[in-house]
């Protein structure tokens, strides 16, 4: 992919840009708000990661006027303001996700995937059935195969295996699996997904080979073929 | 109210004795003037001699409204509208009076003075009173009835003085709870008729600016502190997440890096938090509240959180769970969150933890109860304060901000937090108020943490 990266501290930019070239994306970085802008509005980038202060014009403003002038690439707002509201502001604005400073490199590439992917997805037609080897899930009996087998999940089960489907071959972080699984934004004293994860686990990869369901260390969990 | 009744009644009494004193003052003049008139024509050398004068009088005076008696010495009456000497009494001030009986049967009181004409003869010239009577029984009842009217006027003015004085008070006193529950920018009511209350509400208003401005102030500190503090520590966050993906270090190295990542985690999650708490305290949230389907927050909990207790063994049941309310739904979630995930953290495998709910007392309360170590009632305040942590959990990691963080929530809408014996084990309740759709409003005592008696059984 080809990211704009408009972030204003040479620390979390070089930490940022370092780890998307390592990940094989192209990279252009700007550190102030009103150049950000004009480069943003060329169109040439398929993301754009904005932080929220910046000098010159703020990072919500730059959404807002794209989005006013018609420019739909995927954005991601990095923020040291990481409160829910604050969220609902940048979203509002017209971002596509929000990332509250600290941030795992982790967690913004697997949402920086998830929202580059989007509108990919919702330009297809709509998708009623997932498959990923052996495994098959239709979306609108609700119902569950995996090597011709039926499986009976719980509502919430089916929900977060529908997620990773949906995002085979990506890594899905904790924080995305609760905001989009269970639809609500918190901050867990435990890590609550992984025992729903592992109960996932016994019913779609207990008694099946390959395992589909992968930890992905430091990040989060990915549902592929191969690890 | 009383006070202007009171007065009213003082004033009219004192107007009513002076009236009476007047009619009889004036009463007494006009025999007094009466007198002074027959003495000085009967005196007057060559004049026509007493018996004239009188008879002159009778015959002006048709009516007989004044009436008049010559006597002899030895009481034999000489010349006179008056038949006999009339029986009467005489008073200290030299006035007779006594009473005739008229044609209709009627007693008619007389008042009257004996002038001593000469060594012979006395005279006695008497005016009928009852047209003083009459006039003082209309004015009292025009007293009585003027009397009555202020009275009623008086109640009634009272009535809606302390009415709108009530009203006004009350506004202000609804104002002011609404912006203890949190709505800053609440403002006392002015109705623009610069009275006292016009007055009081601008002063109030004045102040609660100045207040609003201090904590802008310090807002934009703490959101400074956040972006000075939390950039810095991404960057470092992002070194050592970078250094630990090198292929070339050694996978010792690598754990250790990790472990220090883990640490960095911490760190950032406690600063998190104690800047979630603050920024909950000041009540910044508002724009997030929604209407709470209470009883599908607390299944999504329970499900969330009971497939963590089956890990340790812990069963979470469920009970009665149903009501509305209005309120930030994360937030909530949020707390019950913290709830659960403290009791199965402290709680012996094996033991039950209940997720519940209750509606009474115009309250709706979230229940958690647990079967572990409970917290001594003396503690049961503290562990509310930010990194206070029992003697009892000291092997259990924490942050110390779990409850800290719920009671800001409880009390960000008009809730509170209470603890209580489980016997064994804790009792959480986290009391929220049933707020109708005008949000936080009826919070007089809320954000007080009562640590509660035991519960009962």
């Amino acid at each position: 992919m080809r990211i704009l990266v408009i972030e204003d501290d040479p620390g979390v930019a070089s930490f940022i840009i370092g780890g998307l070239r390592e990940s094989g994306h192209t990279v252009d970085h700007c550190a102030d708000g009103k150049d950000g802008q004009f480069l943003a509005g060329s169109g040439n980038y398929d993301a754009l990661i904005i932080d929220r202060m910046l000098p010159g014009i703020d990072g919500l403003s730059i959404v807002q006027t794209l989005r006013a002038a018609g420019n739909t690439t995927p954005t991601l707002i990095l923020s040291a303001l990481g409160e829910v509201d604050d969220k609902v502001k940048g979203l509002r604005a017209g971002a596509d996700d929000y990332i509250g400073k600290p941030f795992a490199f982790a967690e913004l590439m697997a949402r920086l995937e998830a929202i580059a992917r989007r509108p990919v997805r919702e330009g297809g037609e709509t998708v009623t059935e997932v498959q990923v080897a052996d495994l098959h899930v239709d979306l609108l009996s609700r119902a569950v195969h995996r090597a011709g087998k039926e499986i009976d999940l719980q509502p919430r089960e089916f929900r977060l295996l529908e997620y990773l489907m949906r995002n085979r071959d990506q890594v899905v972080t904790r924080t995305m699996l609760l905001e989009n699984v269970w639809d609500y934004h918190f901050d867990p004293q435990t890590n609550v997904i992984d025992f729903h994860i592992s109960r996932l686990r016994r019913k779609v990869d207990k008694d099946f080979d390959p395992p589909l369901i992968h930890t992905v260390r430091g990040a989060g969990y990915k549902l592929s073929e191969s690890p | 109210m009383g006070i202007f009744g009171s007065s009213a009644l003082i004033l009219v009494g004192y107007i009513y004795w002076q009236t009476n004193g007047y009619l009889e003052q004036q009463t007494n003049a006009t025999i007094s003037a009466e007198i002074r008139g027959l003495t000085e024509q009967f005196r007057q050398p060559g004049g026509p001699g007493i018996e004239a004068v009188i008879r002159d009088r009778i015959t002006r005076d048709p009516s007989r409204s004044t009436l008049y008696l010559l006597l002899t010495a030895d009481q034999r009456p000489v010349l006179g509208n008056l038949a006999a000497w009339p029986p009467g009494q005489l008073d200290a001030d030299g006035w007779y009076r006594f009473t005739l009986v008229d044609q209709q049967g009627r007693r008619v009181p007389f008042q009257g003075q004996i002038l001593q004409v000469s060594k012979d003869y006395r005279l006695l010239v008497a005016k009928e009173q009852s047209n003083l009577e009459a006039t003082r029984q209309l004015i009292n009842r025009v007293y009585i009835l003027t009397l009555a009217i202020g009275l009623l006027l008086a109640l009634f003015g009272g009535i809606v003085l302390s009415s709108s004085v009530t009203r006004r008070v009350d506004a202000i006193n609804r104002t002011s709870r609404e912006i203890m529950a949190g709505r800053l920018q609440r403002r006392m009511p002015v109705r623009g008729i610069n009275d006292e209350f016009d007055q009081l509400a601008d002063n109030l208003n004045a102040m609660l600016d100045r207040i609003d401005s201090l904590i802008d102030s310090v807002r934009a500190v703490t959101d400074n502190i956040a972006h000075d503090l939390r950039t810095p520590l991404t960057r470092l966050r992002g070194r050592l997440e970078s250094l630990a993906l090198q292929p070339e270090i050694s996978e010792a190295v690598r754990n250790e890096l990790n472990a220090t990542i883990t640490d960095a985690d911490h760190l950032l999650a406690t600063f998190r938090a104690l800047l979630r708490i603050a920024r909950i305290e000041s009540g910044t949230h508002d724009e997030a509240w929604t209407d709470i389907d209470l009883g599908a927050l607390l299944h999504d909990a329970w499900e969330l959180y009971h497939a963590v207790g089956e890990e340790k063994e812990i069963t979470v049941h469920l009970g009665a769970a149903a009501g509305r309310m209005r309120g930030d739904r994360d937030l909530i979630f949020q707390a019950v969150s913290n709830l659960l995930d403290n009791a199965i953290k402290y709680s012996p495998s094996g033991s039950d933890v209940r997720l519940e709910m209750r509606d009474e007392d115009g309250h709706l309360t979230i229940i958690v109860s647990d079967q572990g170590p409970g917290v001594p009632e003396a503690e049961r305040g503290k562990v509310l304060d930010r990194f206070y942590r029992t003697a009892t959990v000291t092997g259990i990691p924490g942050s110390g901000l779990g409850l800290s963080l719920v009671n800001a929530i409880a009390r960000h809408h008009g809730g509170q937090l209470v603890l209580a014996d489980n016997a064994p084990g804790l009792r959480v309740m986290l009391e929220l108020p049933k707020t109708d759709s005008a949000g936080p409003a009826s919070v007089p005592e809320a954000g007080l943490i009562r640590a509660a008696r035991p519960a009962h059984h």
